[in-house]
């Protein structure tokens, strides 16, 4: 157990940090993918063809492509888009992107993806006599989306939330190829110096356990929450 | 446009260790998702939580920490290295496919159980009073339906396993993905290269939602035909 001391003579505080990291870009990546959840699920709603097409070509592709190569394309891209640009101004060498930022979009484009679908199923399945209903209360437009809509959405949807929350959890373990420190990247670390890679990865396995317990935990909570009267 | 043209007979080969990963895994993935599945309607205490627990990690954890236990993690055990089990464990190919079929295994042990689950208690009962032993039972009642039951989430699953094989390019394979990442950190050109590799994996995935499709159909008793 002293490979988990805490402080300088064991890795128990990097790997504490590189927890929170992992959690951080989870975050990040799963509220990206929110943002352009909305935007691409109101494309595969609308009644324009060309939408339509745009929003379908960004979810099969981000579904059907593998999230490492989508983490390649942003980290090797990123890099020589913004070489690029500082070609223009002068500088001549290499220039790499940060790592968290990388991560995080890459994750979030195929979290995204997925959240799509979701959002996409969550905003059909209400009905639209509540929308005259409560034109005919007099309600003002944002009382009726706050109020009314977005709770029976979150109701429907939650299961479905939860389940792309711990897909997004779990890819986060490849942005470790870019070298951010996140709890698969820390335990390469810790394995290479102490020659222990059984013992790191195994609690690594731990970590993300419960991590993925832990959010269950959370997401029924919830789900319990918004789903009284029913 | 000339780098795709080169590139594109590299990739095609990569493509083929792709395939093989894939096919393989979802092979042997088949076998430890129905043996887990029938672990986990037994009636012994024992053997529920195993089947439970086993899905409940493999589930919960990414794959890339289940292939790097096994690649880097068992080499480490030294009974290992001198069993005969080292013969397959010290090649990155053999630990890159257990690591995928245990992992696909556990996902379709609970796509498998949730199809014998749904099957009508009628059918059974029918079954029984037609004489059929258990054998039979088994074989030519409830794995048909359940087989059927399970074929839209279990494409889903092909599809994810597809995608899960990029993660051997961790472990020194060149599979497609690998082959391209190479290429790529060679050349500094991600877009044309992650567009041709890209179509690649969206052609089979389209092969897999079509098989499916097809089967969906042809297992499909209710409607007339």
């Amino acid at each position: 157990m002293g490979f988990l001391a805490y402080g300088d003579t064991g890795w128990g505080d990097e790997l504490f940090y590189a927890t929170l990291m992992t959690i951080a870009v989870a975050a990040a990546a799963i509220f990206i993918g929110f943002f352009l959840a909305a935007i691409f699920a109101t494309f595969k709603l609308s009644k324009s063809k060309i939408l339509n097409i745009i929003g379908s070509i960004y979810t099969t592709v981000f579904r059907g492509v593998p999230e490492l190569l989508v983490i390649y394309l942003f980290f090797f891209g990123g890099s020589s888009a913004v070489m690029y640009v500082a070609k223009i101004f002068g500088y001549d060498g290499y220039i790499e992107v940060n790592a968290f930022l990388t991560g995080a979009i890459s994750i979030g484009i195929i979290s995204g993806a997925y959240s799509t679908e979701v959002f996409r199923g969550a905003i059909q399945s209400i009905n639209l006599g509540q929308f005259e209903a409560s034109k005919v209360l007099g309600l003002k437009k944002k009382i009726y989306y706050y109020k009314i809509i977005i709770p029976q959405m979150l109701r429907l949807a939650l299961p479905n939330i939860s389940n792309v929350w711990q897909i997004t959890l779990k890819d986060t373990s490849l942005i470790s190829v870019t070298g951010l420190v996140e709890i698969m990247r820390q335990s390469y670390i810790a394995a290479g110096s102490t020659r222990d890679p059984l013992f790191f990865y195994s609690f690594a396995a731990v970590l993300y356990l419960f991590l993925t317990f832990l959010s269950l935990k959370i997401f029924n909570k919830l789900e319990k929450k918004y789903s009284r009267g029913h | 446009m000339d780098l795709m043209i080169e590139s594109f007979p590299k990739l095609i080969n990569a493509t083929i260790l792709t395939i093989e990963l894939t096919l393989l895994s979802l092979f042997f993935g088949i076998f430890v998702g129905i043996f887990f599945a029938i672990l986990r309607t037994s009636k012994v205490k024992f053997f529920y939580f195993f089947s439970y627990y086993y899905s409940y990690i493999f589930r919960g954890t990414p794959l890339l920490v289940q292939i790097f236990i096994i690649y880097f993690g068992l080499a480490q055990i030294e009974w290992i290295r001198e069993s005969f089990l080292w013969i397959f464990l010290k090649e990155p190919y053999s630990c890159a496919i257990l690591a995928f079929t245990l992992n696909t295994g556990a996902y379709s042990s609970e796509i498998f159980r949730s199809a014998f689950e749904t099957i009508n208690k009628g059918v059974l009962e029918a079954a029984k009073s037609l004489g059929l032993n258990k054998i039979n039972t088994f074989f030519k009642i409830k794995l048909p339906i359940a087989i059927k039951q399970s074929l839209p989430a279990y494409g889903n699953e092909m599809i994810l396993m597809l995608k899960g094989t990029s993660l051997a390019s961790t472990v020194t394979l060149l599979d497609l993905t690998g082959v391209a990442k190479h290429i790529i950190s060679t050349t500094f050109r991600p877009i044309e290269i992650f567009i041709l590799a890209g179509s690649i994996y969206l052609l089979f995935t389209f092969i897999i939602h079509n098989v499916i499709k097809f089967l969906e159909k042809k297992y499909d008793y209710n409607s007339v035909k």
